[in-house]
């Protein structure tokens, strides 16, 4: 029976780029993945491109083709991506161009047809219950989630690098799978099975160790070089997830579980464009070191509506920290605290929203009025607001803290950002139509 | 006995939606997991403005929590350190039992 492996190159913009190239040169793969877009990265993107037209994709494309392409070229590994972001046509384009500077005849596809930013106008958004042309010109990028449908056309017109903008996840490695095993797109059980090998893979080494170990109670070896996953995947849907031997990390039931139930709600309806995946059922079962065997998604009919994200500008935070050391140290951070917010009054009514935390003791848990008192904490003060010169006045407040606030107060860092929000709406799959525009040449 | 010292987990978020997985390590821990870990006293960590919902996968050992408004303003647009309240898990695995 044919066996399919892929590999994920990639689980977000900003992961490392040595695993990817470990597997394109060992890896013996079919396909490699590289996932580079969360939910506000599109809209950052989009930004980009309005400020130079030729912009718009992933920053680091250059780096990661150039890194991959020959290795992969060499071993017929074809390489799938959202990289593409706001501009899969210039990503293509560009990546066409580096595969001819290094000698590589390399065919490469764009996908487009995410981009539904001209009719998103009447839509209403989820978080807001009004339509999408509320936001006015604060409104950036629109993209609908697209299922494998483009990324199969565009195998079938061989390509062997295909580069997306929003795509879901899993999408990107069901879609060599219904090329290659010739799946009918009307086959839920195995989409959805395919579903739970993508939804493991998608984010790279959390399924291989990474955002896993807890000294004592969950060890991981060697975690400094934790290895990429692989995906052994059999005509049937069901697949082995592994990674090179000699890589760091651990591929262990545990590590599957964590990665399954992970940005998971109901197990029985994971919604996606090609497919309601069910995991209710799915189970593993560790068959080797680093190998665990994936049986048990099924499927049931898309929706035929597709989630879309929507961009828009949201003001701007300001933040400020200041650290606090020593006996009394949570006494002193609390009135800096108190202090910067009664200094605020009166900019009150142009903060949409606050926060007063101290980093050490309740910061990003619920307050333990049992814990231990830390040694040293940090006060952190950051606010929203819709001028960028009410977010500043938060920052410089907890700077004036130095000179004027409690005693020993130290280590101030401020920011001032642009907060680009994402909401959520739906439009019918029927209205969304992908196209597929090849660069390069046949090797 | 703290739940961390007999289950894992991972949080995960989509919108103002955070899920959280309890993982059993041993499958002789999972009937007091699954007795004890309620979807009340999840919510009961995470105060009044938030609404769980428990889902099991009994062959996994697993349960997923799924709270909502646990994440004030969304991710994109949070003021919380934490944005994605990727460490909310913590707060369920410092349970005591």
């Amino acid at each position: 029976m044919k066996t399919l492996r892929i590999g994920t190159g990639a689980g977000f913009a900003g992961d490392r780029i040595r695993p990817a190239v470990d597997l394109a040169r060992n890896g013996a793969l079919d396909y490699l993945v590289f996932e580079c877009l969360a939910e506000r990265t599109i809209a950052l993107a989009q930004l980009d491109r309005l400020n130079d037209p030729a912009a718009g994709y992933d920053k680091r494309l250059d780096q990661r083709m150039r890194a991959v392409l020959p290795d992969c070229h060499r071993h017929g590994t074809r390489i799938i991506t959202n990289m593409g972001a706001a501009n899969p046509l210039e990503a293509a384009r560009r990546t066409a161009e580096i595969a001819a500077e290094l000698g590589l005849k390399l065919r490469v596809a764009a996908v487009v047809g995410d981009d539904v930013l001209d009719r998103i106008g009447p839509c209403i958004l989820d978080e807001t219950g009004c339509p999408a042309s509320d936001l006015g010109d604060r409104l950036v990028s629109a993209n609908a989630y697209l299922g494998a449908e483009g990324i199969v056309k565009a195998l079938a017109r061989k390509a062997d690098i295909v580069i997306c903008g929003r795509v879901a996840d899993p999408s990107l490695f069901v879609a060599p799978m219904i090329h290659e095993f010739g799946w009918a797109l009307d086959d839920h059980d195995l989409i959805g099975r395919g579903t739970v090998v993508g939804h493991l893979m998608e984010c790279g080494a959390q399924v291989t160790g990474g955002y896993f170990a807890d000294p004592g109670v969950k060890d991981v070896p060697n975690l400094a070089t934790v290895g990429y996953p692989i995906a052994e995947v059999a005509e049937d849907g069901t697949a082995i997830i592994t990674k090179l031997a000699g890589t760091g990390g651990l591929v262990s039931r545990e590590t599957c579980i964590e990665q399954l139930l992970y940005e998971l709600h109901d197990p029985a309806q994971y919604f996606q464009p090609d497919v309601v995946a069910n995991f209710s059922g799915v189970d593993f079962s560790e068959i080797g070191p680093d190998r665990v065997a994936v049986t048990g998604g099924t499927g049931a009919p898309a929706t035929g509506r597709l989630k879309v994200s929507v961009g828009a500008r949201d003001g701007w935070i300001g933040q400020g920290e200041i650290s606090y050391a020593g006996p009394g140290a949570v006494a002193r951070a609390r009135l800096a605290g108190e202090i910067t917010t009664e200094r605020l009054g009166h900019i009150a009514n142009q903060i949409e929203d606050m926060r007063v935390d101290i980093i050490g003791l309740d910061a990003i848990l619920p307050t333990d009025a049992f814990a231990p008192e830390p040694r040293d904490v940090r006060l952190r003060i950051a606010a929203r607001c819709t001028d960028t010169e009410v977010a500043r006045a938060v920052a410089d407040e907890v700077e004036g803290l130095y000179l004027s606030g409690p005693a020993g107060g130290g280590g101030v860092a401020t920011t001032v950002r642009e907060v680009i929000g994402i909401r959520s709406t739906y439009l019918p799959a029927a209205e969304v139509s992908t196209c597929v525009h090849m660069f390069g040449e046949a090797g | 006995m703290k739940l961390h010292e007999i289950a894992h987990g991972r949080t995960g978020d989509k919108g103002t939606t955070s899920n959280i997985s309890i993982i059993a390590y041993r499958p002789e821990n999972w009937p007091l997991i699954e007795s004890e870990v309620t979807a009340d006293r999840v919510a009961a960590i995470f105060g009044p403005d938030v609404d769980v919902t428990r889902y099991m996968l009994p062959q996994l050992f697993a349960l997923n929590f799924v709270v909502k408004n646990a994440l004030m303003g969304g991710v994109t647009r949070s003021v919380a350190l934490d944005a994605h309240g990727k460490g909310l898990v913590y707060a369920v695995l410092d349970m005591r039992l």
